[in-house]
């Protein structure tokens, strides 16, 4: 089964979208990195979406959901590189990232959970 | 008459199928294709590929399994794109409580009806209990 590759930097956990995912994708996604914070105790979590030019619903929950599950293991969950075009449409979607950190870029979310390292 | 059978597409109408995850994928990806050719900007082409992500995958879920049309539209002043979903499924017993932000049945968002019409130009809605739904956007640009 294809699976989006989840790296581990220390006590942080760091995952590059790159790939246009189907809704199966992105609920393996979920499921291992759910299962990977609990197995690292990694105490922080760092989506790279700089490659999506699509976040619908359905991965904006996935994002939720995992920052959410993070949080009960306490870890915490940085979302870098969204591409303002995505940006405008999730405020349009009306879909607010609710316990989602985000930053600009990888340097910047790696130093926002700078404390895990 | 919609909603006895999927709506048919009207000629020049790219049709896709929505039977399963990959397709909505597949769909996006066409959708994109055709923004592009239109001359949409990004923007514009990214609300209405999340607006046509969103219908898909209610059109998969909730209507198990339907279609997708994508149909470049020409009027004088202006060009567009009409997307069209549409599903033999159960149908939609209570429009406006579907379209209210974050009713859900099926233990999603509840984004995805009420986001694709702020996202789109033009929204159009037919369902019908036990015969299917019928949901159409359109988004226009300046020819």
């Amino acid at each position: 089964m294809e699976r989006i590759p989840i790296l581990r930097m220390g006590k942080l956990l760091l995952v590059t979208i790159q790939v246009d995912m189907h809704d199966q994708l992105a609920m393996t996604l979920q499921d291992d990195l759910t299962e990977r914070i609990v197995k690292e105790k990694a105490t922080g979590v760092l989506i790279d979406i700089s490659a999506l030019d699509i976040v619908d619903s359905f991965i904006g929950r996935m994002i939720s959901n995992t920052a959410a599950m993070a949080k009960i293991l306490d870890a915490k969950t940085v979302v870098v590189g969204m591409q303002p075009a995505v940006a405008i449409t999730l405020v349009e979607l009306g879909l607010t990232l609710d316990g989602v950190i985000t930053a600009l870029n990888v340097e910047r979310g790696i130093s926002l959970l700078g404390h895990t390292l | 008459m919609y909603g006895e059978k999927l709506r048919s597409a009207p000629a020049g109408s790219v049709v896709l199928p929505i039977k399963n995850d990959e397709d909505v994928v597949r769909l996006r990806k066409l959708v994109r294709e055709q923004l592009i050719s239109i001359g949409f900007g990004l923007v514009d082409q990214t609300k209405m590929i999340t607006a046509a992500s969103e219908l898909a995958r209610n059109t998969l879920k909730y209507g198990k399994g339907g279609e997708g049309h994508v149909l470049k539209l020409k009027e004088s002043t202006k060009v567009g794109v009409e997307l069209v979903f549409t599903d033999d499924g159960p149908g939609i017993v209570d429009i406006d409580l579907a379209l209210t932000d974050g009713y859900t049945s099926g233990g999603g968002l509840g984004l995805g009806l009420s986001g694709a019409k702020r996202l789109s130009d033009e929204f159009n809605i037919e369902t019908e209990i036990g015969l299917g739904t019928t949901v159409i956007i359109r988004k226009w640009k300046a020819a």
